[in-house]
């Protein structure tokens, strides 16, 4: 679904992405994981065409992400960091508003999404304004606007942050029912319990990647009994505890 | 003399009650948890106690001032960082100090030097021309907690400061709270971490904007009726669904690789040998003690 070869991304002098090469398949949940400031973001940018490499190459589904992007647009949905939903429209409002962005009819998305607006428990609240509800709510509304058009590939910049740990569960309940459905899961987060949930993490520090494989070989190979732990100890902060 | 007492509060927000007969007192030099989920009412409880909201019913004192009549003088004592990244990001660290010296009336010689001391701890002086905007996430809540602090408070309130902190920066910034409680500031600090739950001296459960419980994190767990199972298998959903089917959803959580399984009665050999016929998949059933986070995840139903 992802592949990338010698990607580099360059601000000026600095490397925010140096020589990063990824092979993601269909249904596969794909975390990345490391410090602030280690490229996540931007790497997750130019992987949903947002941000211009400086060299190597992306392709999704085959396809070329400079020559084809009007086309890879329609494949990808992107829950950013900050929460692009306007806070001054109802709940619903905002899913018509991303229904339109795509071009898709907004009843049968509405109708494809039930199940997942139910398991969510947003059925009850789509008439609300949005500024009016509470984050995990917001968070919940934002990964479903992002799946209006049916996306095969869907990007999930830290959606957890600042979630309880209740909410993260359904949250993750509802990642993984989309996964075994087909799509392929891009997911950041700080949480290093949801590392365990992903099917492969990449580590990064300074741009470049440090560690890349299943969680449980990852473990094994650093004789780590957690992600928590795998992941100070892979950064070179393995006396630090929490 | 407690740093806070409050004592039967109640805010309201037109007909929603966000806080209902809360009372908790905060001892001097106490690294102090506001715990539960999304709309508990943790933020609420934090901005009455900084006297940005007026309060119903009850009464809130901070430092021996009370928080409806005396709002300036509580103002001037303690340190708030609210939820949302408040500083300004067209400003330098050091600028960001400066205002924030300025706005509580602390004199220059005496900003300087409370600035060496944040810059000791933040280590953030390499970075003092540096644009706020671009400063990392751990950077930032470390700026904006040093700003909290610039003018000596006694307490210091904290809404979420780890909030999309990188793990290695969030051991980091505890460190530094530990450090301040050391040197006597008092802390109320909300998270939604339980393993920073778990570092603080005590902490009160908020849920629907009532106490549901409250205490030393010891304490808190030790309250657990009944018994806790770790499973693994390598297919860990499948798990799930498994047991789903027999010992019910409510009483399943998932914890990274393992799914925590509750129950009030002991679990016998014989069953998990069954459970190990029935399900071939099934690699290890162990009893274990509750974390923070089992504890506050059984609660919460």
């Amino acid at each position: 679904m992802i592949h990338t070869s010698h990607l580099v991304k360059q601000f000026g002098s600095f490397k925010a992405v140096d020589e990063i090469n990824l092979e993601i398949g269909r249904g596969e949940i794909f975390g990345f994981l490391g410090a602030n400031g280690a490229g996540k973001t931007t790497t997750i940018r130019m992987l949903c065409g947002l941000l211009k490499p400086s060299s190597g190459e992306i392709r999704i589904d085959n396809l070329d992400i400079i020559k084809h992007s009007e086309q890879i647009k329609h494949k990808l949905g992107y829950m950013s960091q900050k929460f692009s939903l306007y806070p001054d429209l109802k709940a619903i409002e905002n899913l018509q508003f991303y229904a339109g962005i795509y071009r898709v009819s907004f009843e049968p998305a509405l109708k494809r999404l039930e199940p997942i607006l139910e398991q969510f428990g947003l059925s009850s609240i789509l008439k609300t304004l949005t500024q009016d509800l509470p984050m995990g709510y917001k968070q919940r509304l934002s990964l479903v606007a992002a799946l209006m058009h049916d996306p095969p590939l869907v990007f999930l910049d830290e959606p957890t942050s600042g979630v309880d740990p209740q909410a993260r569960r359904e949250f993750w309940q509802v990642i993984n029912d989309l996964a075994q459905s087909g799509k392929t899961i891009i997911v950041s987060t700080h949480f290093m319990d949801e590392a365990e949930y992903c099917h492969r993490v990449i580590i990064m520090q300074d741009g470049r990647e440090v560690a890349l494989g299943n969680p449980a070989e990852l473990k094994q190979e650093y004789g780590s009994a957690n992600m928590q732990e795998l992941f100070l100890k892979v950064l070179g902060v393995s006396d630090a505890k929490l | 003399m407690n740093v806070l007492k409050i004592k039967e509060l109640s805010v309201r927000y037109g007909s929603v009650e966000a806080l209902s007969e809360v009372d908790l007192e905060v001892q001097p030099a106490m690294v102090y948890g506001i715990i539960g989920p999304d709309g508990a009412g943790k933020t609420t409880l934090m901005r009455s106690i900084c006297t940005l909201l007026p309060y119903q019913e009850g009464s809130i004192e901070v430092l021996g001032y009370d928080a409806a009549s005396q709002a300036k003088e509580i103002r001037a004592r303690i340190g708030y960082m609210p939820q949302r990244f408040s500083l300004y990001q067209d400003l330098s660290v050091q600028q960001n100090l400066r205002f924030f010296a300025r706005l509580f009336k602390v004199n220059h010689a005496e900003m300087l030097k409370r600035r060496e001391q944040l810059y000791k701890f933040s280590r953030l002086e390499p970075f003092a021309k540096r644009l706020t905007g671009n400063l990392s996430g751990g950077m930032k809540q470390k700026l904006a907690l040093s700003c909290a602090l610039i003018h000596t408070p006694e307490l210091i309130i904290l809404d979420e400061p780890t909030f999309g902190v990188d793990p290695v920066s969030r051991v980091e910034f505890w460190q530094i709270l530990h450090q301040l409680k050391a040197d006597g500031i008092s802390i109320v600090v909300s998270t939604p971490y339980m393993d920073e739950a778990s570092q603080c001296d005590k902490i009160v459960l908020l849920h629907k904007g009532r106490v549901i419980g409250q205490g030393s994190p010891a304490e808190i767990i030790s309250g657990w009726k009944g018994k806790l199972y770790s499973l693994t298998s390598r297919d860990l959903q499948k798990l799930y669904a498994f047991l789903q089917t027999k010992a019910g959803k409510d009483n399943l959580q998932l914890f990274g690789s393992e799914i925590h399984l509750f129950s009030e009665q002991e679990l016998s050999s014989d069953k998990i040998a069954d459970w190990q016929s029935e399900f071939p998949e099934l690699e290890s059933c162990v009893e274990i003690k509750p974390g923070m986070e089992d504890v506050f995840l059984r609660m919460m139903q």
